[in-house]
């Protein structure tokens, strides 16, 4: 008889935590001592997934840093709800200038520390995708050809949520916003624009790039830790759904960016000086209208008529991805 | 105060800011019924056992189990486990190895030696328990743990009844039995055997017992009328079963029919193999959709070259010769009789046609009522006689072993309470914890690790037991299989998940606890919790 000697777990590799797991196979999540970077009362909506995905981002390069950390924030929803003044959710030191210039004023403290001799404190920018695909676009590009030691994190809500629901340049086709209404013969945001930040952050040759969803915690932070031991200019880009500004039950926020990187929308890899090293393949395939039904930016695309030809689109966009990185699981990963 | 220019207010935390009040749904963590607890008919605690299984304490997961039942290594082996047919991880890959798990942790404790809890405080009541197969045996246990002195009374010369005398040995070895029961027999049951009760009330005032539990169990193989000749050889099987556990064995010859299509025509068909009968035929009226038996006795049967005419009874036996007439099936299921016939040699007819209770020892307890041949119970397994109760095969249910404990452990509760002059408390049920409550994503994906069984040409000629036990890795791999269906089980994302730190982690075995000040009622915690252990429940504004 054949003896199966697995190391298997209830929901060791995918849960927060597990009683059963030694202390350093959970996550940073999953003890209490955690950071708690952005603390209670802040002021996001129910289900915000950026609040979660920055504590699930800072708590880890806290960890990895011993604590030595300083935050740099554009403006944005998390630097909005975060700070109404007098009142502060942070507990990590914190800056927050302008909305254009986070990567240059997180260049600016990296270089403040090294000359004050105190190169062991490592810092953090932190944009929305407003504040990182069009206004501090310039900047971040700036901050990557230089390599500078700052660790440029992205939360991707995929349009300006706290001004109003509008379209950046991460709103994906087909989406309604404030600003693409879903009318006319090609409803919503417009087909072949907007930008793929983390590609064009690896075609700058900085030591690290990753992609990261607040469904895979395990994974994100694990990403943020590699990251944290490079020096020189660092790219992390996390999926972080927007129950308000997507029309989306604020229960589903994590169950979304699961699906976004179930059914290949948003592919989940990372790269070192501009070549990919690993993707997190996907565990079960899901068609793209799993995950579009569940918003109603996209509501012009379902009922009667609806736009088949418009989901048929989305889904070679996601097909398309899945071939270019490759993130089907081939028997071998098994 | 001394603030910065233009500066009006001092810096404070977010903290001062209660967003719990923007809430309109509140989480709630609820206990769920697993569907294998709500499924066991001993009403064991299968999802409270496996937790402790699963970190590896067995000692801890095996004393949860034997707070229902007494009996775990002996229904390791027999049990049909309908549990695992309700087993909601059914739906992801395959039922959780229940029934193995629990006979490895029924060995583990005979391995080792784990004693039983001791005997409640004496109360001063005694309870005479009729029959000691695995209802008398339940309840005396329960009773004894609820400080009750019990009279254990059994007409055989060895206690267990259909446990020892109806189950093959190749099912269930006579070492676990004996080791399971003398268990509970030192707990101080006072054990009388080889002594056939044949009046209730007399049997009761003789003892001086203040209440009774029947549980004699259906000990008459049922026949029908076949014309046989002088020659001929037929048995029933519950005889034929009987003898065979006596190690006195009836010699059938090389062709044995056995008519019947119930686990014990199994059995018996198995026994005579292994008694051997080169031809061991089965003779049933209906197709194998319809038979009783369960499939996992039919197939380890098949297996091991048992045969079956399917929709075929028997008319005459003569001269060596079975005569079948040929059945088909009514649109309703139903057979029907064709009027062609079949031959067939055989040297013996072994009747497996169900059995009949025999509640002759009621005639002087005239306030019982019996009915189609079973005492009638109510919800306590209380009879219609104050202070006389019954179960097992006694009274109206499914015959199985697992039915009997769960009845003994009833009836011992019902007891207790009548002894005290209680009104005993109904039993508080959970909603039960459906599938679709569960978030299956975060479980790991893990098939079930089967049983290794005895190689077919060994078992077709001995008694050893067929299916063996689960090896310490395979049963903490199977413990972790399970789901924890409706229970937290301290996964940690209800803490991870929350975006307003509103999660408060108690420590372990501790669970957690909600912080109502701030949370702001998004549901994630629900949605993400892997076993449903979380409710949204409306606020009252």
């Amino acid at each position: 008889m054949s003896e199966t000697r697995v190391h298997f777990y209830q929901v060791g590799s995918f849960a927060v935590g597990n009683r059963l797991l030694s202390a350093d196979e959970r996550t940073v999540q999953s003890d209490r001592r955690r950071t708690n970077s952005i603390d209670s009362g802040h002021r996001a909506c129910q289900g915000c997934g950026e609040a979660l995905g920055a504590r699930y981002a800072l708590d880890a390069a806290m960890q990895a840093t011993g604590g030595q950390l300083v935050a740099v924030n554009a403006t944005g929803c998390l630097e909005v709800f975060s700070t109404p003044f007098p009142e502060t959710s942070w507990q990590i030191p914190w800056l927050h200038s302008l909305f254009g210039n986070a990567p240059a004023v997180a260049t600016g403290v990296a270089a403040a520390m090294r000359v004050k001799g105190r190169d062991q404190v490592r810092v953090v920018g932190q944009a929305g995708d407003g504040g990182t695909v069009d206004i501090g676009f310039g900047t971040l590009s700036g901050m990557f050809e230089r390599n500078d030691d700052v660790l440029f994190i992205c939360y991707d809500n995929e349009g300006y949520m706290n001004t109003g629901v509008q379209r950046s340049a991460a709103t994906p086709p087909a989406a309604r916003t404030a600003t693409t209404d879903a009318v006319g013969p090609e409803p919503g945001n417009p087909f072949g624009q907007g930008k793929d930040l983390p590609r064009i952050a690896m075609a700058h040759g900085i030591p690290y790039v990753a992609t990261a969803t607040v469904a895979d915690l395990h994974d994100l932070e694990r990403k943020v830790e590699r990251a944290m031991s490079f020096h020189g200019a660092r790219y992390l880009h996390v999926f972080v759904p927007c129950p308000l500004g997507w029309g989306a039950a604020s229960s589903e926020t994590i169950h979304l960016a699961r699906l976004a990187k179930e059914t290949g929308i948003f592919p989940v890899y990372e790269a070192e000086y501009g070549e990919v090293t690993g993707v997190t393949k996907i565990r079960r395939p899901a068609p793209v209208t799993e995950y579009l039904r569940l918003q109603r930016r996209y509501a012009h695309l379902f009922g009667h008529p609806g736009r088949p030809d418009v989901v048929a689109r989305l889904q070679a966009m996601a097909d398309a991805n899945i071939a270019r990185y490759g993130l089907l699981a081939t028997e071998e990963d098994e | 105060m001394d603030r910065p220019f233009a500066i009006t207010l001092d810096v404070g935390t977010s903290r001062a800011n209660h967003t719990g009040s923007w809430r309109i749904e509140r989480p709630v963590y609820v206990d769920r019924l697993p569907p294998c607890n709500d499924a066991c008919p001993a009403g064991e605690n299968i999802q409270g056992w496996l937790y402790h299984a699963e970190s590896g304490d067995y000692e801890a997961a095996w004393r949860t189990l034997v707070e229902e039942n007494p009996l775990p290594a002996v229904m390791g082996r027999v049990c049909f486990h309908p549990c695992e047919t309700a087993c909601n991880r059914v739906q992801v890959d395959e039922a959780v190895g229940i029934n193995a798990v629990e006979r490895f942790l029924g060995d583990t404790a005979l391995e080792r030696g784990w004693s039983l809890p001791a005997p409640g405080p004496d109360t001063g009541h005694k309870v005479l328990v009729v029959g000691a197969g695995p209802a008398g045996l339940s309840a005396a246990y329960h009773l004894r743990r609820l400080g009750h002195a019990v009279r254990l009374v059994d007409s055989s010369p060895r206690l267990g009844g259909m446990l020892r005398y109806g189950i093959p040995a190749y099912r269930l070895p006579r070492a676990v039995l004996d080791a399971e029961i003398d268990r509970i027999v030192a707990l101080g049951v006072e054990v009388v055997t080889q002594h056939p009760v044949l009046d209730i009330e007399a049997e009761q005032h003789a003892c001086g017992a203040d209440a009774v539990f029947l549980a004699v169990g259906a000990q008459l193989g049922k026949r029908v009328h076949i014309p046989a000749g002088d020659s001929t050889k037929v048995v029933d099987a519950v005889s034929f079963l009987h003898q065979v556990a006596d190690d006195d064995p009836p010699l059938l010859g090389r062709r044995v029919v056995v008519y019947g299509g119930g686990d014990t025509a199994m059995d018996a068909a198995r026994t005579a193999r292994r008694l051997g009968a080169t031809d061991a035929v089965i003779v049933y009226r209906r197709n194998r959709d319809k038979m009783p038996a369960h499939p996992e006795e039919v197939e380890q049967a098949l297996g091991e070259g048992v045969t079956v005419r399917w929709l075929s009874t028997v008319e005459r036996f003569e001269g060596g010769r079975l005569v079948l007439e040929r059945m088909r099936l009514t649109p309703d299921g139903l057979p029907e009789p064709t009027g062609e016939y079949d031959e067939l040699d055989a040297d013996a007819l072994v009747l497996a046609l169900g059995q009949d209770t025999d509640l002759s020892l009621l005639e002087g307890a005239g306030a019982v009522t019996v009915s189609n041949g079973v005492v009638e119970v109510g919800l306590q397994m209380m009879t219609t006689q104050p202070g006389i109760f019954a179960g097992g095969d006694v009274a109206p249910s499914d015959r199985t072993a697992t039915v009997a404990v769960g009845h003994g452990k009833h009836a011992a509760r019902g007891i207790d309470a009548f002894l005290r002059t209680e009104t005993p408390a109904g039993p508080e049920r959970h909603a039960l914890a459906s599938f679709d409550r569960l978030n299956t994503w975060y479980y790991a994906d893990a098939p079930r690790t089967r049983r290794p069984e005895l190689e077919l040409v060994r078992r077709q000629t001995n008694f050893e037991e067929v299916v063996h036990g689960l090896t310490e890795d395979n049963a903490l791999f199977e413990a972790r299989r399970c789901l924890s269906c409706g229970n937290c089980f301290e996964c940690d994302n209800c803490f991870g998940v929350c975006p307003d730190n509103a999660v408060i982690k108690l420590g372990p075995g501790e669970r957690y606890a909600f912080n109502y000040d701030f949370c702001k009622g998004c549901g994630i915690c629900a949605s993400e919790c892997p076993c449903g252990a979380i409710e949204m429940v409306p606020e009252r504004i």
